[in-house]
């Protein structure tokens, strides 16, 4: 089995095996098969998805030869959801796909129970109420979901999903945690071991910054009553006291130690983000409680007690000027931490699954030690329920979106896209889908997006003339271009949920094809 | 962008078949979908644009499109392209399919390993969407006379390479010429629609040569790579990367006298491997394994094929709203960064006016007497251009050409000659140079385009339209 490996080597090396493994055992539902819906499964078929179910209950038309790469003229008059899944096996034969030629909005109303036997469900191009009801199914049996739409130059995409927690959240940028201000025994006792001042100028510039830093940070307090500089000048007179140890220009371990001077004064202890996580509600575990939680009730007893205040140690230092040999041990001396705190985590996970009645090892090793390594980049992310949105949008907000000249333009589409649905709901068709009548659809849709505006309290007039004429000018339509990002976008959130590493998006997006000053909007 | 000639001619063109009923073309056609923005009026539109079924068919008949790579982006953009009313595409790419392609690169299957990517890229989407032609390319970029490219009405882009988009960056720019106010003539712009992927971040840039900034205008947003000093490598070994550096560039040579490493080739990879694997357990260093060792060596960069699909369906959608003015277009770069939640930025760059690409050229002022051959030393040592090996052409006529031999030969006898007369004994004007220069220790070939102006010779100001009357 070396061959599937080497396939997805690309992205292995993005979200490594354990990642791969939950893609390969997911089983994701498609709701309509259009270029959005297909596309969006082409990304996570190509990646390796454990199994697709494609549900359409449509026939090929001419249409969708123009904008739909899944189907081809041999499709014609054939079941839509037929066709694209044969495309989709046809990419990767690792996947299981089958196909379910049915209406989703028949499912929906019909056959809710049907919807619980999936990881996730990709429901693309619903209109409103189908929408709600299938996050209310979806909610109470505790399947994501991801919506997608392309609408003409717009669309949008929607997570919804109780709660989402991530540990492997793999933050671009993150000050790595050194604990220069704050050393632990061992490292005090290393850094002493060694003579920041030997005379051997090959040695003295092969001193890792770590320890300059360290052992100035030391030499200050020692000389100011214990405490580290707090004012500006105070830290000016340090920075100057790190320079003036130079003893040659080519020491670039030294000029490291100066880039890196602001990490002895980086915050101690526990960052606002994390201290919500741990006096968030369910912290309080009990048997119901995830894995996720018991860990984090845990790491809030580390902190209490063997952490005094700081998280597990994560051990990992970058590359530096230095010796091998110093570096080496340097290493040693972080990882000897790192792995004191992760014993300790270890039993306090033990005790806290004890309390709860679970199995004290029923959480492996391998998951405490990458919890450990990550309690600085905890997520969670919740979901408002569509309704909830819809029905009470943070007003100042949306407000805000509206009136602010570099997203107006999005935050009007996600009211028209709204708007739209009512229309359908009115007249039986989208505005503008029909030749004849856009300039009747213009001022009716106008109508409708206004009293929406009015009925959620904000100022109606504030939409653009402009953009309601382009709505109608869209008609409903699905570009293919526009659906590939759009589904691009869908599969990229669905690899996120999944792999639950890095963090999936939180919000509406609205997509502006228009000059690309695309929004996330946060109602 | 389409002249106003092109049109007319399509209107002549359209009038034989009026009686063809405008709503067979829309309700139930291929282009069902793209009709609503290509034959109805808009509000948020491109200046020049004119709903019809002429433009539709221009897209259709004439525009040509020319796809620069056929890999993870390649792929992508020929499918969006094709499925977005464009039926004439060229698609160039020196690569064959690799194994390690196929978690993106959904034209290719496992039985396709081993083939060049352009022709079999083409060929899949000729398949599957009837009435498109792609012309596959299967060469280096650099293997393409210039006047390839222009016969383009857009360059599409999907590259990993930073060498690669500043050459084709420099020849879509040499076509931009400028009138005598310094200001470029519309008909010489060759607009580039640029994009690029790494794990789950991309960019996506629109570049219109003289309007906006062109790829060397804001060449720092790619700054060079960071290569390991070699004594770190040598003396002070600390990571896994130190150690498989140390045995790809310093122990390869001293083991295999004279034997290129193939990084392509297992056996060498392997190798490579066994002695970082040695080093790292020689200094107690952890975590040399196979896959960093290629990662290292080759210097991977991940690649999904979702965020591929963002950035080309991006490219694509500017692409088609550039040519047919359907929509207002991106201005002018486009960032996206899914690591975080969802970040999409939007900069306006500005436009770089001494650039030495897309400016209205480096001044050169000569004696009538200098000959081609001097002229070529110059460039050698000019302060800002640094080309040797130079090729010189002036209006499409070869002076000199470095390769191949023939034209080599050819051209030679003129090295003697003076420019001021193989130029036609006017003025000054427009020279194009090919040559090679070194950045950043890396050789790059590049497009220069000069403004020569010789001393002492009335009517400098009009000197591009001297040489064309
Ligand atoms: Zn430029």
């Amino acid at each position: 089995m070396a061959e599937p490996k080497i396939k997805y080597d690309r992205q292995l090396r993005i979200w490594g095996e354990q990642g791969q493994a939950a893609l390969e055992k997911a089983s994701v539902c498609l709701l309509n098969c259009g270029p959005t819906g297909s596309e969006t499964l082409k990304n996570l078929v190509l990646g390796g998805i454990g199994s697709i179910t494609v549900v359409d209950g449509s026939k090929v038309e001419v249409g969708d030869l123009g904008n739909n790469f899944m189907v081809d003229e041999t499709s014609l008059g054939e079941s839509k959801a037929k066709c694209v899944c044969a495309f989709l096996q046809e990419l990767n034969d690792a996947v299981k796909a089958t196909f379910i030629e049915e209406f989703p909005e028949k499912l929906i109303e019909s056959n809710p129970s049907f919807f619980s036997q999936f990881t996730l469900v990709i429901a693309t191009q619903l209109v409103e109420d189908k929408m709600l009801k299938l996050d209310r199914i979806c909610r109470e049996a505790n399947v994501m979901i991801v919506f997608a739409r392309s609408y003409g130059l717009t669309g949008l995409v929607r997570v919804s999903v109780k709660e989402h927690t991530v540990i492997e959240s793999k933050p671009d940028h993150f000050l790595d945690d050194h604990r220069l201000n704050n050393p632990w025994p061992e490292l005090k006792r290393f850094v002493e071991s060694i003579d920041v001042n030997v005379p051997d100028p090959v040695a003295h510039k092969h001193i890792p910054y770590v320890v300059i830093l360290v052992k100035m940070a030391e030499e200050w307090a020692q000389s100011h009553g214990g405490t580290l500089p707090s004012t500006r000048e105070e830290k000016n007179e340090l920075k100057d006291l790190l320079t003036s140890r130079m003893i040659g220009l080519d020491e670039d371990n030294y000029k490291e130690a100066v880039d890196a001077y602001y990490k002895l004064f980086s915050s101690r202890g526990i960052s606002s983000d994390l201290m919500q996580i741990l006096n968030d509600n369910c912290a309080e575990i009990d048997s119901n409680s995830s894995d996720f939680w018991v860990m984090v009730a845990a790491l809030k007893e580390f902190v209490a007690l063997e952490g005094g205040g700081e998280v597990p140690l994560e051990g990992s230092i970058p590359d530096m000027t230095s010796s091998t040999e110093q570096y080496v041990n340097l290493q040693k001396v972080y990882q000897a931490k790192a792995e004191a705190d992760f014993l300790a985590m270890e039993k306090h996970v033990q005790n806290s699954l004890k309390k709860i009645g679970r199995d004290p090892n029923s959480i492996s090793k391998m998951t405490i030690k990458v919890f450990c390594k990550n309690t600085r980049k905890l997520k969670v992310c919740r979901y408002r329920m569509i309704q909830e949105e819809f029905n009470s949008p943070s007003l100042s907000v949306l407000q805000n979106y509206l009136t602010d000249e570099k997203y107006s333009m999005a935050a009007g589409f996600y009211i028209l896209l709204r708007a739209v649905d009512r229309f359908a709901a009115n007249y039986n068709s989208f505005p503008g889908q029909f030749d004849g009548e856009i300039d009747e659809d213009i001022s009716r849709l106008k109508t409708l997006a206004v009293s929406l505006l009015t009925d959620l309290g904000c100022n109606g007039s504030i939409l653009s003339e402009d953009l309601i004429k382009e709505i109608c000018r869209f008609g409903a339509a699905e570009l293919h271009a526009v659906s590939a990002l759009i589904g691009g976008i869908a599969s990229q959130e669905v690899i996120k949920l999944i792999t639950k590493q890095f963090t999936p998006m939180i919000g509406t997006f609205i997509f502006n094809g228009i000059d690309q000053k695309s929004k996330l909007m946060l109602l | 962008m389409h002249t106003d000639s092109d049109i007319l001619e399509l209107e002549d063109a359209a009038q034989t078949c009026t009686d063809v009923p405008m709503v067979e073309s829309t309700a139930n056609s291929r282009t069902r979908d793209l009709d609503r923005l290509l034959l109805r009026s808009g509000h948020l539109v491109g200046p020049n644009f004119e709903p019809s079924v002429e433009l539709r068919d221009y897209l259709q008949e004439y525009a040509r499109v020319l796809v620069v790579g056929a890999g993870g982006l390649g792929c992508e953009l020929l499918k969006d392209l094709a499925l977005s009313g464009f039926k004439n595409l060229d698609v160039i790419d020196m690569d064959r399919i690799e194994v390690t392609n196929l978690n993106r690169q959904f034209l290719f299957r496992l039985e396709d390993v081993g083939k060049p990517k352009a022709e079999v890229a083409a060929k899949r989407v000729m398949e599957r969407v009837s009435g498109v032609n792609i012309v596959p390319h299967f060469c280096r970029i650099e293997d393409k006379d210039i006047d390839f490219y222009n016969d383009f009405i857009i360059i599409v882009l999907g590259l990993d390479s930073v060498e690669a988009r500043s050459y084709i960056n420099s020849v879509a720019c040499s076509f931009l010429e400028y009138d005598e106010k310094d200001n470029p003539k519309e008909e010489t712009v060759k607009p580039m629609v640029d994009g690029g992927t790494e794990g789950f971040k991309g960019h996506a840039r629109v570049i219109v040569p003289g309007m906006t900034p062109c790829f060397e205008c804001t060449i720092w947003l790619f700054p060079p790579q960071v290569k390991f000093p070699l004594c770190t490598l040598a003396e002070t070994p600390r990571t896994a990367a130190h150690c498989i550096e140390y045995a790809h560039l310093i122990k390869w040579d001293e083991v295999h006298s004279g034997k290129a490493f193939d990084p392509d080739d297992p056996e060498d990879m392997q190798w490579v491997y066994k002695e970082a694997l040695k080093r790292a357990e020689l200094f107690g260093i952890p975590g040399v394994t196979y896959s960093l060792t290629q990662g290292v060596v080759k210097n991977i960069i991940p690649a999904i094929a979702s965020t591929n699909a963002i950035i080309s369906a991006a490219c694509s959608l500017e692409t088609l709203k550039i040519v047919s003015g359907c929509s207002k277009t991106l201005s002018n770069y486009l960032t996206y960064n899914g690591v975080e939640g969802l970040h999409t930025e939007v900069t306006d760059f500005v436009k770089d006016n001494d650039c030495i690409v897309c400016g209205p050229g480096v001044l050169i002022e000569m004696d009538t007497s200098c000959t081609l051959q001097k002229f070529i030393e110059q460039l050698e040592e000019h302060p800002n251009l640094h080309l040797s090996k130079v090729s010189v052409t002036h209006q499409g006529k070869n002076l000199y050409m470095q390769a191949p031999p023939v034209l080599e030969e050819m051209t030679r006898s003129n090295l003697s000659l003076a420019l001021f007369d193989l130029m036609g004994r006017i003025s000054g004007g427009t020279v194009h140079v090919n040559g090679t220069s070194i950045k950043n220790n890396k050789k790059t070939s590049g497009l220069r385009k000069l403004r020569v102006v010789f001393k002492g010779v009335d009517g400098m100001a009009d000197m591009d339209t001297a040489g064309g009357a």
